[in-house]
């Protein structure tokens, strides 16, 4: 089932949460939604599930515009807020049965089980939720929102606040959950798209800045080697830049400098010969290629966690 | 909204709410019809139900707040309300889904109180001689009069997220529409011509319209649009202010 998201546009009083997103996502593929804090990952997300109506634009889900038809919508998706709200003072059996109670499900108490057991709640499936640690809670939060079987899945930070460990559960869990279903799901954190997504939206300020598969994103920003130089004591940069296929070179620190080459070409020994020539003294030199971290700090102009 | 309705009922006796509110009606009731003597229905010498009737609007000025507060209220500050509003349901059946479930705790703390009325059958002189027409017609407007309060308490809860707030809230509200009306109408500018009219504003007039026994629609009509008015603000205020 297709996700397709038309000049989609916020306007919260003067300002404009977001700005003209278009994109499109089918089934079997996962979404990452990523972008700095309060970029407007949340109020898009809010909008495809039908919570807030877009200022501009349109969300047809299966064919569906979702300010139309909110009922079919609603039956449609699955949906993990921010922050994982949840009632703590329910039992996990409890609190699953009524969610189910909102869907046109057979046997309520053998699917909430069957969700329990395949969400891997089962050692826990007797207590309060407020007795849960984080990791489990978030479990539960997804747990709601499969338990009707959706088709399309929205999950809005699903792994803010979790211990490593937790972190890998939790995305393998959502990683066997895109493969039957169209999964969008937004964070902060890059190693997650890494690991999880097919394909990548990166937003800032509500504008969108990139909208490609992972590879197509990394292949296009790996156009740059980055070479980072450390020297002991004084050096001539002039002498540096004129070295073969460097194309430019940023001083980092006042003993560092980056050098910035084509992919594939290794300039490395090349500067070794030169500072030789000019009697300097190499104490570092490391040759990387371009992350997604810097990917993204290069499209959003901010820090990343 | 049923499954709503059904949470809500739950939650009640779950978290204690549920038994608090009949245990408090109950145990004051008792003590001012059984036990104080001023007003007691054992040292009256009628066999009248009146000074239940006349206590237990004051009662609910407090107790239904006490119920509705949390309804929406805490909805807002959990951030289950996003988790509901995306749920199958739409704002009216969760807004009359929680309304019904305070209205069902009310109906619950009112039975017991039957008690009173039997009792009261078999102390009269002769066994029997009583008003029964007066006192349904009295449940009857108690019953709409704590609905009335709960559709009020529903719509103070959804304009906040602090529960303390929504009670305040209510209380005012309720105190307003039951009492209000009778002194906004001893005002110089309407007494003697108006006061009549703006008297039939508040809901202590129809309350003991009701009361007498003789159900008029024209009361009933005012305390379901009150109610229903209340309701469509609450429905408004969760789909215009909060979700924008």
């Amino acid at each position: 089932m297709s996700v397709r998201v038309e000049g989609l546009t916020k306007i919260y009083g003067e300002q404009k949460a977001i700005d003209k997103l278009s994109f499109q996502v089918e089934k079997g593929q996962i979404l990452g939604f990523l972008g700095p804090n309060g970029a407007g990952k949340s109020t898009t997300m809010k909008i495809l599930t039908g919570y807030l109506p877009p200022t501009e634009g349109s969300v047809e889900i299966g064919g569906f515009d979702v300010q139309a038809n909110p009922k079919e919508i609603r039956r449609l998706i699955g949906y993990l807020p921010e922050n994982n709200p949840l009632y703590g003072d329910l039992y996990i059996k409890e609190y699953l049965l009524f969610v189910a109670g909102f869907y046109p499900i057979k046997n309520p108490s053998a699917r909430v089980s069957e969700v329990i057991d395949l969400i891997g709640l089962t050692p826990e499936k007797h207590k309060k939720i407020s007795a849960l640690s984080k990791g489990y809670k978030q479990r539960v939060g997804l747990a709601q929102a499969i338990i009707h079987d959706p088709q399309v899945l929205i999950l809005d930070e699903p792994t803010t606040g979790l211990d490593p460990n937790q972190l890998v559960e939790i995305r393998s869990l959502i990683k066997a959950l895109g493969k039957e279903k169209t999964l969008i799901f937004s964070t902060h954190i890059m190693q997650e798209v890494t690991a999880l997504c097919d394909r990548v939206l990166i937003i800032k300020d509500g504008k969108m800045q990139a909208n490609d598969t992972l590879q197509n994103l990394q292949s296009t920003f790996q156009g740059e080697w980055v070479t980072t130089v450390t020297f002991q004591g004084p050096f001539t940069l002039e002498h540096f830049k004129k070295i073969k296929d460097v194309q430019r070179i940023r001083q980092i620190h006042a003993d560092t400098i980056q050098v910035i080459t084509a992919p594939g070409i290794d300039v490395r020994p090349l500067i070794f010969k030169q500072a030789v020539k000019d009697d300097n003294i190499i104490i570092g030199m490391q040759q990387d290629r371009r992350s997604v971290e810097e990917i993204f700090q290069k499209l959003t102009g901010s820090d990343i966690q | 909204m049923w499954v709503i309705y059904k949470k809500e009922l739950t939650t009640f006796f779950n978290n204690l709410t549920g038994y608090l509110v009949l245990g408090v009606f109950l145990t004051v009731m008792g003590l001012f019809l059984f036990v104080f003597p001023e007003t007691s229905l054992l040292e009256s010498n009628f066999a009248s139900l009146e000074p239940f009737f006349e206590m237990a609007p004051s009662l609910f000025l407090f107790l239904v707040p006490a119920i509705t507060m949390r309804l929406l209220a805490e909805e807002r500050q959990l951030g289950t309300l996003a988790l509901l509003l995306t749920k199958p349901i739409d704002e009216m059946g969760l807004v009359i889904g929680k309304f019904l479930a305070a209205v069902s705790l009310l109906f619950l703390a009112l039975v017991p109180t039957l008690f009173y009325y039997i009792t009261l059958y078999f102390l009269g002189s002769p066994v029997g001689n009583l008003d029964t027409g007066a006192i349904m017609g009295s449940y009857l407007g108690l019953l709409l009069l704590g609905s009335a309060f709960a559709s009020i308490g529903m719509l103070a809860s959804s304009l906040t997220e602090s529960q303390i707030v929504a009670f305040v809230l209510a209380v005012t509200g309720c105190f307003l529409f039951f009492y209000g009306f009778y002194f906004l109408s001893g005002l110089p500018v309407f007494f003697g011509k108006w006061d009549a009219l703006v008297q039939q504003f508040g809901m202590d007039y129809h309350y003991h319209a009701l009361s007498k026994g003789a159900p008029d629609t024209r009361d009933l009509i005012y305390f379901l649009s009150v109610i229903a008015i209340f309701l469509l603000i609450t429905r408004f205020v969760l789909q215009y202010r909060i979700r924008s």
